[in-house]
C-alpha cells in the first residue's frame, strides 16, 4: 500500500518537475496565437475592422474580443482560414464592417494636389510620397488599398484605382472539369427565362 | 480553348478496359470447359446488372451517363465477379454482389477511381461472409448438365454432392482438419481429380489460363510486372518455407500457385489500379502483403481462399504505402553524378 | 572515342514531323510595315524604353535598357521610326497586352555605328555585361538571359558545356536548318563560352532524326580542328532536348530543381543562342533577328530568319495559312501556346509558329475520372508522380503537391499525352504554380507592408516621446505656452481660427485657380454644371472638416 503510493506519488513529481522544466525551456516569446492570426490577415492595415490594424485586431480574435469576419480586404477566404486555423465555423463577412472589393491602389491627381501631407499621415504603411507644399505621388507597389488617405485629402484629389492584371501577374485558370453534367434546363424554365 | 499538348497519343479507359476483358476470355473458356455453361450465365447476369447500377448511379449522381459508361470499367468489375464466384448460384446472389460492388463499392466512394477498395473483392467477402455455405459449392469437374445447371442458377431445389465438389484448396483444410497430412489428402478422391494433373482436366488449368491472360497483359503494358511476381514470388516462397518446414501440414508453392484464385489474384486482381499501390516499390510491398495474409488465411484461416480478404486489408494500406514509396524525383536522387545506365 | 551515353526515365516518341519544314532552305522573311518589338521578351527585370515617339532608330540600336542584371536588352531589328511606345498584345497566353516599342521601317535597314568590342581583352564581367546589352538570351524557348549563365560559379570552372541541338519537339526544325547552314559559327560561339565558363569539353547534343544537321557540324568541328568539340548523336526521345534531360543524356549527371547546373559541373545552351553569342562578340550584332519554323496547317512549311517583332500574321501570309485553320500556336505540339492573336509579334522565344487544325491537332476528348493507371509516372522524364500532383493540384491542396515536388515539372506535357482518362494534366500544374506565385507575391506584400506599418508606429511612437520631452522642457520654461498647444490639437468647425486650415485653404484657392488655368485651354469658362460640382466638393470639404477623425473611416 504505502509502496504503491510512495510510487505514484514519485511519479507525480517527476512528471511535475519534468513539466515546470519543460516550460521553461520551450518558453514561446509573445503569443504565437496572435502572430498566426496575423500571418493571415492581408496587412492592409484599413482599420475597417474596428481596430487601428492588422496586428491589434489579430491580438482582439486571439482575445475573444472581435469575431472573425470582420476584415473586408480579407474576404471570405480569409474568414475560411482564420476558421480554420481556431477550429471555428465559416461565417459570411460582417457587413457592418464592409463589403469585399477587388484590390486597389490609391492614386493622386497630380494636378489637383496641394501638397498638405494629410495624406502622408494619414498612410498606414508610409507607402505616399511627397514634403509640404510640394507634390505627393504614391508608390503603387507599397499601396495596400486602405482609402484611409483619402477622407483627409482636402482637394478630393485621390482615387482609387483597381488593378490591372499585367502579362506577369497573370494567372492560369482552374481547368475546367466536365464530369458533371448541369441538370437539363426543362422547356417551361426556359421559355420563362 | 485549351492548351498544349496538343498532340496525344491514341489511348483511353476503354481500350484498357477492353484489353482486360479480352485478356479473361481464356480463362473464362477453361472455366466453361470443366464447370460448365453456368458461367456464361453468370456472365450476362453480372454484367446486366452491372451496367443497370452504373447507369443508376451515373444519373442519380448527374454525370453523363453515356460517356462514363462507355468507359468499360463496370463490365470489367461484372466479370471479376462472376468469375471469381462459385458458377452455380443462383442468380440472386449475383446481383445483390454486383449491385453491392458497383452501387456502394464503388459510386459512393465518388465513381470510377475514387473507390478505396476494389470493389469485386468486396462482392466476393460480402457475399461468402452472408451465405459461406452456398459459396463453397463448386461443381465437380465437368460435374452436370446444362439443363440442371441452369434450373440451379434460377434458384432451383440443390441437391448438394449431386454435382458439387469442394476445391482443392477446401479440400485440403478440410482433410487437415481431420487429421490428415498433405500427402494423403492430396491423393485422396476429393482434391486428387481436381488437382495436380496437369495434362488432364483440374484446375491448375484455370490458373494457366489466368497467367495467359495475365502475360497479355503485361505484353500490352496494361500492368507492370511489379505486383503479379511480388505476389507469385512471396507465395511461392512462404509457402514453400512452410512446407520445407512441416511438409505434412503445409503444402508446396506449386499447390498454392495454381490452386483457388492465385492466378487470378496476381494478374487481374491486385493489378487493380484503382485500389492498389502506384509505385514501384509500393506495388512490391502490396502484393508481398497480399501474398502473406492469403497465405495465412488459406493455413490458418476459416474460409476457403483468402484473397479477397487480404487484398481488402492491403487496399486500407495503399494510402501509406504510396506515401512512404515516393520514388526519388529526377536530381534528388541519392549518390548524384553518374551512376546511370547505358 | 564513343562517349557513354545515359539515359532519364519516361519519354514519349510522338511522330516527328519535321520532314515538310526541312525540304527549302531557310528564307529571309522580308520586313514587315511595322515592327512591335516587347520590351520584355526575356526572364528577369522589364527593360526601360530608351527612345520616344517620333525617333529615329537604326537596325541594332538599343532600344530598350536592361533592368538590373537579371534583365536583358531589346534593339531595333531595323532602321525606321518609333512611331509608337504604348502597350501591345503579347504572344502569351493571357492574351494580356504589354509596353513594346513600334517601329515603323525606312527600308533603308542602315546599321548603328558598331562598337567595336574585342572580347578577347575583356574581363569576363565585361563580356558577359556586353552580351546583356547585346540582348542575348536562351532561344530554345526560355529565354533567359545568357550572360547570366555564363559564369563558372564558385569552382572558378566547369567541366562540360552542353550544346543543345536535340531539338526533340515534333513540327520544330529552326535548331536543324541552323545546324546545317551555320556550323561553324555555332562551334566558334561554343569555343567563346567554353572559354568564359572554363570547360574542358563541349558536347553539341543531336537527336539522331536530324544526320544532316549532325554531318555538318561534325564536318565543321574537323574544320575548327579543336579536339575538346564533340559532336554527340542521342536517340530520339521526347524531351532529349530539355536541358536536364540532355545533360543527363550526354553526361550522366542529374541537376536538381532549383540548382545552378554550374556548380554540377555543367552547363547548356542552345544551338542558337551560341551563334547568336558569336554573332554578338564577333560580328558586333545584337539579337535582333531568330530563325521561326513555320508548320503545321500551312500551304509552305518552311523555316524563315525573321526580325523580332515582325507581327505573326504577316508571318503566317507567307507561309500560307489554310483556310480551315482553328487556332495558332507559338511553339511546338507538346508545349506550345495558343496565340491571343494575329497582330502578336515574334518574340525572341518564337521557335515555331504552328498553325493547327481540326484535323492535325484534334480537340481533346472529353475528360475522364483518373484511374491512377500510373501510365503517366511512367513517361514522366521528372520521376514525378503526375497523377498525385494533378489530384493535389485539382483540389487546391498546393501544400500537398508542392510536397510532391510540383516545381520540378517540367510541363513537357508527356503526361497528358499519355493519359487514357485524357485529363488536361499540365493545364492543372500550371495553374497550381502560379496560385503558388501569387500567394507568394502576397505574403511578400503582406511582410512588407506589416513591417512597415510597425515602423511607422514606431517612429510615430518615439516622435510622440520627444514631443512631450520638449513640451516637458519648453513648460518648465514658460509654462504660459502650454494651452495654445492643447488647443490646436482640438478639432474645431471654424477652419477660419485655425492657422493651419487657413494655409490649406489659401494653398486650395491656389490649386483651383492653376486648374482652372488648365482647364481654360480645353474650355472658355466653368459652365454651371461644373461650378455645380466645384461648389458641391467645398460643401463636401467642409463637411469633411467638420467630421470627428474617429468617424471618417469610410
Amino acid at each position: 500500500m504505502i509502496q504503491a503510493l510512495l510510487v505514484m506519488a514519485g511519479l507525480a513529481l517527476a512528471l511535475g518537475a519534468a513539466l515546470g522544466a519543460a516550460s521553461v525551456i520551450f518558453r514561446t516569446q509573445g503569443d504565437p496565437l496572435v502572430d498566426k492570426i496575423d500571418a493571415i490577415l492581408p496587412q492592409t492595415q484599413c482599420g475597417q475592422c474596428g481596430f487601428p490594424g492588422c496586428k491589434p485586431y489579430a491580438t482582439a480574435i486571439a482575445g475573444g474580443e472581435a469575431d472573425i469576419n470582420q476584415c473586408p480586404p480579407g474576404g471570405d477566404e480569409g474568414v475560411r482560414k482564420l476558421a480554420d486555423l481556431l477550429g471555428r465555423e465559416f461565417k459570411p463577412l460582417n457587413a457592418e464592417h464592409g463589403v469585399e472589393k477587388p484590390k486597389s491602389v490609391a492614386f493622386i491627381d497630380e494636378a489637383t494636389c496641394i501638397g498638405c501631407t494629410l495624406c502622408i499621415q494619414a498612410c498606414p504603411v508610409d507607402a505616399i510620397v511627397g514634403a509640404a507644399k510640394q507634390m505627393h505621388t504614391i508608390v503603387a507597389g507599397l499601396c495596400t488599398g486602405c482609402e484611409l488617405c483619402i477622407a483627409p485629402c482636402p482637394a478630393d484629389c485621390i482615387t482609387m484605382e483597381p488593378v490591372r492584371e499585367t502579362v506577369e501577374s497573370w494567372k492560369w485558370r482552374y481547368p475546367v472539369f466536365e464530369l458533371k453534367v448541369e441538370p437539363p434546363v426543362t422547356a417551361p424554365a426556359r421559355e420563362a427565362a | 480553348m485549351y492548351n498544349s499538348p496538343f498532340l496525344r497519343q491514341k489511348a483511353s479507359v476503354r481500350r484498357v478496359m477492353v484489353t482486360v476483358l479480352v485478356a479473361m476470355l481464356p480463362a473464362i473458356a477453361v472455366q466453361v470447359w470443366l464447370f460448365g455453361i453456368g458461367l456464361l450465365l453468370q456472365l450476362a447476369i453480372a454484367s446486366a446488372v452491372a451496367l443497370a447500377c452504373e447507369a443508376g448511379m451515373l444519373a442519380l449522381r448527374r454525370r453523363p451517363v453515356a460517356r462514363a459508361l462507355g468507359d468499360g470499367s463496370a463490365l470489367v468489375t461484372a466479370w471479376l465477379i462472376a468469375v471469381c464466384l462459385p458458377p452455380l448460384l443462383p442468380w440472386w446472389m449475383i446481383v445483390l454482389g454486383t449491385a453491392f460492388a458497383i452501387v456502394i463499392g464503388k459510386h459512393l466512394y465518388g465513381g470510377l477511381g475514387q473507390n478505396p477498395f476494389n470493389p469485386a473483392m468486396l462482392a466476393y467477402c460480402v457475399l461468402i461472409v452472408s451465405f459461406p455455405a452456398l459459396m463453397s459449392q463448386w461443381p465437380g469437374l465437368h460435374g452436370g448438365d446444362a439443363a440442371a445447371q441452369l434450373h440451379w442458377i434460377a434458384g432451383g431445389e440443390r441437391t448438394l454432392d449431386a454435382m458439387t465438389g469442394a476445391t482443392p484448396l477446401d479440400a485440403l483444410r478440410t482433410g487437415l482438419h481431420g487429421g490428415g497430412e498433405v500427402a494423403s489428402v492430396m491423393q485422396s478422391a476429393a482434391v486428387g481429380p481436381a488437382f495436380g494433373h496437369v495434362a488432364g482436366a483440374g484446375w491448375e488449368w484455370v490458373a494457366l489460363a489466368w497467367a495467359a491472360g495475365g502475360l497479355l497483359l503485361l505484353a500490352m503494358r496494361i500492368i507492370t510486372w511489379h505486383i503479379p511476381v511480388a505476389f507469385l514470388g512471396t507465395l511461392a516462397a512462404i509457402a514453400g518455407l512452410a512446407s520445407a518446414i512441416d511438409g505434412a501440414h503445409f503444402a508446396g508453392p506449386a499447390f498454392h500457385l495454381l490452386a483457388g484464385g492465385s492466378m487470378l489474384g496476381a494478374f487481374f486482381i491486385a493489378t487493380d489500379p484503382v485500389s492498389g499501390a502506384t509505385t514501384p516499390r509500393g506495388k512490391l510491398i502490396f502484393a508481398a502483403g497480399i501474398a502473406l495474409i492469403a497465405w495465412l488465411i488459406r493455413s490458418f484461416g476459416a474460409y476457403p481462399d483468402g484473397i479477397a480478404f487480404a487484398v481488402l486489408l492491403m487496399n486500407i494500406c495503399v494510402p501509406l504505402i504510396d506515401q512512404k514509396t515516393q520514388p526519388p524525383v529526377f536530381g534528388h536522387k541519392l549518390g548524384k553524378p553518374d551512376g546511370g545506365a547505358k | 572515342m564513343l562517349p557513354r551515353l545515359f539515359s532519364f526515365n519516361g519519354g514519349v516518341k510522338p511522330d516527328p514531323n519535321k520532314g515538310d519544314s526541312t525540304r527549302e532552305p531557310i528564307a529571309r522573311l522580308p520586313l514587315p510595315p511595322q515592327l512591335v518589338v516587347p520590351l520584355h521578351q526575356h526572364i528577369g527585370g522589364t527593360p526601360r524604353p530608351l527612345v520616344g515617339v517620333g525617333e529615329r532608330v537604326l537596325r541594332g540600336q538599343r532600344v530598350g535598357g536592361a533592368d538590373g542584371n537579371v534583365s536583358s536588352a531589346v534593339h531595333a531589328p531595323t532602321s525606321g521610326r518609333v512611331i509608337a511606345v504604348e502597350s501591345r498584345l503579347m504572344p502569351h497566353a493571357s492574351g494580356l497586352s504589354a509596353p513594346a516599342i513600334v517601329i515603323e521601317p525606312d527600308g533603308e535597314d542602315r546599321h548603328v555605328e558598331r562598337e567595336a568590342f574585342d572580347w578577347h581583352a575583356a574581363s569576363p564581367g565585361e563580356v558577359r555585361d556586353f552580351l546583356r546589352d547585346a540582348g542575348v538570351v536562351g532561344l530554345g524557348g526560355a529565354v533567359f538571359p545568357s550572360h547570366l549563365k555564363l559564369n563558372p560559379g564558385k569552382a572558378g570552372h566547369t567541366d562540360t558545356l552542353v550544346l543543345n541541338g536535340a531539338e526533340c519537339e515534333p513540327f520544330i526544325t529552326c535548331d536543324d536548318m541552323l545546324m546545317r547552314t551555320e556550323p561553324e559559327g555555332i562551334l566558334r560561339g561554343a569555343l567563346i563560352m567554353k572559354k568564359m565558363l572554363a570547360a574542358r569539353q563541349v558536347l553539341v547534343g543531336i537527336e539522331d532524326n536530324k544526320p544532316e544537321a549532325a554531318a555538318a557540324l561534325k564536318a565543321a568541328a574537323a574544320a575548327l580542328g579543336d579536339t575538346s568539340l564533340e559532336v554527340v548523336v542521342v536517340p530520339t526521345r521526347y524531351p532529349a532536348g530539355g536541358a536536364k534531360q540532355l545533360i543527363r543524356v550526354l553526361t550522366g549527371i542529374e541537376v536538381p530543381h532549383g540548382s545552378r547546373s554550374t556548380d554540377y559541373g555543367v552547363q547548356c545552351f542552345n544551338v542558337a543562342t551560341s551563334l547568336a553569342v558569336f554573332q554578338a562578340l564577333e560580328q558586333g550584332e545584337p539579337l535582333i533577328r531568330r530563325i521561326v519554323t513555320v508548320a503545321g496547317n500551312v500551304e509552305r512549311p518552311r523555316n524563315f530568319e525573321v526580325a523580332i517583332g515582325t507581327p505573326i500574321g504577316f508571318v503566317f501570309a507567307h507561309a500560307g495559312l489554310k483556310p480551315d485553320t482553328d487556332k495558332l500556336i507559338m511553339g511546338g505540339p507538346m508545349m506550345g501556346m495558343p496565340l491571343p492573336g494575329v497582330d502578336a509579334p515574334v518574340v525572341k522565344a518564337t521557335n515555331c509558329l504552328l498553325a493547327s487544325s481540326a484535323a492535325l491537332f484534334p480537340p481533346p476528348e472529353p475528360e475522364l475520372p483518373c484511374i491512377r493507371c500510373g501510365e503517366c509516372a511512367r513517361a514522366c522524364p521528372a520521376d514525378l508522380q503526375p497523377f498525385e500532383l494533378y489530384w493535389h493540384s485539382r483540389s487546391r491542396n498546393f501544400g500537398r503537391a508542392q510536397e510532391y515536388h510540383l516545381f520540378d515539372c517540367i510541363e513537357c506535357g508527356c503526361c497528358a499525352y499519355v493519359c487514357p482518362s485524357h485529363i488536361p494534366l499540365v493545364d492543372y500544374y500550371r495553374y497550381a504554380k502560379s496560385e503558388i506565385w501569387a500567394r507568394e507575391r502576397d505574403k511578400d506584400a503582406a511582410d512588407s507592408a506589416r513591417e512597415r506599418f510597425e515602423f511607422r508606429n514606431w517612429r510615430a511612437e518615439r516622435e510622440k516621446e520627444e514631443k512631450a520631452a520638449r513640451l516637458a522642457a519648453r513648460s518648465a520654461a514658460k509654462p504660459a505656452a502650454a494651452p495654445a498647444a492643447t488647443d490646436g490639437a482640438a478639432p474645431t468647425a471654424d477652419a477660419a481660427v485655425d492657422p493651419k486650415k487657413a494655409l490649406i485653404e489659401a494653398a486650395m484657392a491656389r490649386a483651383k485657380a492653376q486648374k482652372e488655368a488648365v482647364a481654360a485651354k480645353n474650355t472658355a469658362e466653368p459652365d454651371a454644371a461644373q461650378q455645380a460640382q466645384i461648389d458641391e466638393a467645398d460643401a463636401r470639404r467642409a463637411r469633411a472638416a467638420a467630421t470627428p477623425d474617429s468617424e471618417r473611416t469610410e
